[in-house]
């Protein structure tokens, strides 16, 4: 990322208030709330975690990056998360993926250049018996099939974004 | 709500609380799990409450939204009680029918009633239905029945009986109640439960941490996210009765940040167990002192490992690291502590309320009790289901499971998470327990058992674990982090037809070299999904390399799609290939341009008449 992203500088504070200082045991729960707010971990977040927290930069962003779960670059509007657990790949999940993945021009974990799609791989959600499971915009969508997933991202990139 | 000084208010309180919801007291119960959620569950939930209240029947009728059934594929789940009556598949548009019907009317319906795939009997009862009927239920025993949000439901059932049973007995005689039930650590490993609790509590120290691990990284398996999101009370208590057997006063819950109902639901359990007293200072007047934290995880599968988990919850990079000393010695923040799976905490309470005898009377002689699986993939009852230790494979699959869709024959049962083993049909009569698994080449893991049939290949299977597995591995030693990224080229090669007669024999070499030298569990496991496919299906690797043949036609290089005189012509598959490769004029034999053909089948799922081969 290029530019700095822009962040309210008092939902910030906010944020950060509510974990004690100095206590670097807290910094994973730190980042999840961070990403709450934020939707993702901008630069300017690590750096006061770090701060708050009594670690150095180096530090926080080491355990930034070693989870999954945390985004260091702004995601999109729409978020397709393609299950790739077992019981999904079992009934054809990486066809799916592969769909998205042309459908959106992007590859899996990647958001498209205008910011309204991420498309995402999750290793599992627990929704085996709605396998293949496609989760869009936190919406489960069960039994997918490519066809069926092309038009539910066409009918999402149809509409006009929200911002 | 007041806070509970000693036992006998608790019983007091339980007793008032029974008087308000006695047990024939009618009531409807609509699952609530991630499975039926998904297919409208709380659409029929909210559809009850509307219809209880116009047929003014909200004060006959207890309505409640409850934890995961188990019975997923057939969701959404409606019980009715006292009958214990099952509804499956309701649709909000049922509701009104089934008020003014069966609630009022006293009419079963026999529409919304399983049926019997193969005899085509309907069953009116949950506990007649073969899925449920062959199950032991304990730990998923009240799912069905309570309210998850609400305390006083759990108490009705009996709740916190277990804590106060052991609160009333010397923590060694907890400790040594567990062990003389034989309870062995659902959480894979399979280690005695009792054995850890007694190595924690005798190590020296002024502070003890009690954890437990709902970091449930196994693709394919939702066991622990449903016994926390449909009765975390359970979970609670047993890490309860855990801590004051081992002198912990500090708990935690290291939760997978994919699960956010099942924090939600922990969250406002641990709120209501503090506003009860049950935890906190000097809990039911017996000077035991604990409370839990929830952590959330990041997403990194490796996390399950025991000193990886500590790694994460003391805010650093999950990386395990050797071991000894064990946690039980050293581990959060260098204390000693115990870390038990979901399963094995909800488990606890169970064996205090019951009796270690009565326990270890169910299951086998080196497994003991019951144990939660979550059967998924090409099986007929997707769901959870709870069974004895020992109960056979086929049991599972072919009762329980109700078979392979779709007339398909069966290939292979896979259990042990990522790292497990695939047994294949011959091993269908093997025990389910411990030891059994691993003499055969697999493992109990944490209780995925995912079922393959004869379109599934083997080696595409192998691969998908090991995309998984050197995906998750988390860089810290050179065999797991660079070896698994080799064995997963050797395998891609394979499913490729870039193979040659030496590979099999690199495979096997670097395989038995990865397990030797990686640190941790994830790495001298993450070769069973290789090792467990050659052993039982090595002619399909063979195939593969020396025919160049996917026998199950799942490999894309080694398959290719084609239009055969079926063909009407209807331009369906044509319209719908992503590549526009499918040329044919209306009503005319259409032909898939095989050069420009990315393999996505979606010409044959969309053929309705069966015209598209695929070789």
């Amino acid at each position: 990322m290029s530019a700095q992203a822009v962040i309210d500088p008092a939902e910030l504070d906010e944020v950060l208030a509510r974990h004690p200082q100095g206590q670097p045991a807290g910094l994973v729960n730190l980042l999840h709330d961070l990403q709450a707010a934020f939707r993702y971990l901008p630069e300017q977040a690590l750096e006061r975690a770090a701060e708050h927290l009594g670690l150095s930069s180096a530090e926080v962003y080491g355990v930034a990056t070693f989870y999954e779960g945390f985004h260091l670059k702004p995601r999109g509007e729409h978020i397709c998360t393609v299950c790739m657990g077992t019981a999904c790949h079992v009934r054809g999940a990486a066809r799916l993926l592969e769909q998205a993945e042309r459908d959106l021009a992007v590859r899996a974990g990647q958001t498209t250049p205008d910011l309204r799609f991420t498309l995402e791989q999750v290793n599992c959600v627990g929704a085996c018996a709605l396998g293949p499971l496609v989760i869009l915009d936190g919406k489960y969508h069960g039994s997918m099939a490519p066809d069926r997933l092309s038009r539910l991202l066409g009918k999402l990139s149809d509409k006009k974004g929200s911002k | 709500m007041a806070r509970i000084a000693n036992a006998a208010a608790l019983a007091a309180y339980r007793k008032q609380q029974r008087a308000l919801r006695p047990a024939e007291r009618k009531a409807i119960a609509v699952c609530a799990g991630t499975g039926c959620k998904a297919f409208g569950g709380l659409e029929v939930f909210e559809a009850f409450r509307a219809a209880l209240d116009a047929h003014g029947l909200a004060k006959t009728w207890d309505l409640r939204a409850t934890g995961c059934h188990g019975f997923c594929e057939r969701g959404p789940l409606v019980l009715f009680f006292p009958e214990g009556r099952l509804y499956q598949r309701v649709k909000p548009e049922d509701v009104e029918e089934i008020v003014t019907r069966t609630l009022l009317g006293g009419e079963v319906l026999e529409r919304l009633l399983y049926q019997d795939p193969v005899t085509g009997a309907r069953h009116e009862k949950e506990h007649d239905i073969p899925f449920y009927r062959h199950q032991r239920r304990l730990v998923l025993a009240q799912n069905g029945q309570i309210d998850p949000t609400s305390l006083d439901d759990y108490l009705v059932l009996g709740g916190y009986g277990g804590l106060v049973k052991a609160l009333g007995m010397d923590p060694a005689a907890v400790v040594a109640e567990v062990k003389r039930a034989g309870l062995r650590g659902r959480g894979g490993a399979g280690f005695p439960t009792g054995v850890k609790w007694e190595i924690c509590r005798a190590a020296q120290a002024d502070q003890r941490y009690v954890i437990c691990n709902a970091d449930e990284g196994d693709p394919g398996a939702f066991m622990d996210r449903s016994v926390i999101e449909g009765n975390p009370h359970l979970v609670l208590e047993g890490m309860l009765i855990g801590a004051y057997a081992i002198g912990a006063s500090q708990g935690h819950v290291y939760i997978r940040q994919e699960y956010p109902l099942a924090v939600e639901r922990l969250e406002l359990a641990l709120a209501q167990a503090r506003a009860l007293g049950l935890l906190g200072q000097d809990i039911l007047g017996s000077g035991f002192s604990f409370d839990v934290h929830v952590s959330r995880g990041g997403g990194a599968f490796v996390c399950g490992e025991e000193s990886a988990m500590i790694a994460s919850l003391e805010g650093r990079r999950g990386v395990p690291r050797r071991r000894p000393p064990y946690p039980a010695a050293q581990g959060l923040h260098g204390k000693p502590t115990n870390i038990n799976n979901v399963e094995t905490w909800a488990t606890v309470p169970i064996i205090l309320e019951k009796g270690a005898d009565w326990f270890a009377a169910i299951g086998t002689a080196g497994s003991k009790g019951t144990k939660i699986f979550s059967l998924v993939g090409k099986v007929n009852n997707t769901g959870l289901v709870e069974v004895p230790m020992g109960i056979t494979l086929r049991e599972i699959v072919e009762v329980i499971g109700g078979g392979i869709p779709g007339g398909k024959a069966f290939k292979a049962v896979q259990t042990g998470g990522p790292s497990g083993g695939c047994l294949p049909a011959e091993k269908l009569d093997v025990a389910v327990d411990f030891d059994s698994l691993v003499r055969e080449g697999a493992m109990m893991g944490s209780g995925g058992m995912i079922v393959m049939d004869e379109d599934t290949c083997m080696v595409d299977v192998a691969r998908y674990f090991l995309g998984f597995l050197k995906f998750e591995s988390c860089g810290n030693c050179t065999s797991c982090r660079d070896g698994l990224e080799q064995l997963h080229a050797l395998v891609t090669d394979i499913a490729e037809g870039r193979a040659t007669s030496g590979t099999l024999d690199l495979l096997e070499e670097l395989a038995e070299t990865i397990r030797a030298t990686s640190l941790c569990a994830l790495g001298t496991t993450a070769v069973n999904p290789v090792q467990s496919t050659l052993r039982y299906f090595r002619h399909e690797y063979e195939a593969h390399i020396r025919d160049g043949r996917c026998p199950a036609k799942v490999c894309k290089a080694l398959i290719h799609f084609s239009i055969n005189d079926k063909c009407t012509g209807c331009t369906l598959c044509a319209k719908n290939c992503p590549q526009k490769c499918i040329t044919g004029e209306r009503k005319a034999l259409h032909v898939i341009d095989q050069a420009r053909c990315i393999k996505c089948g979606i010409c044959r799922d969309v053929c309705k008449f069966a015209a598209v081969d695929v070789q």
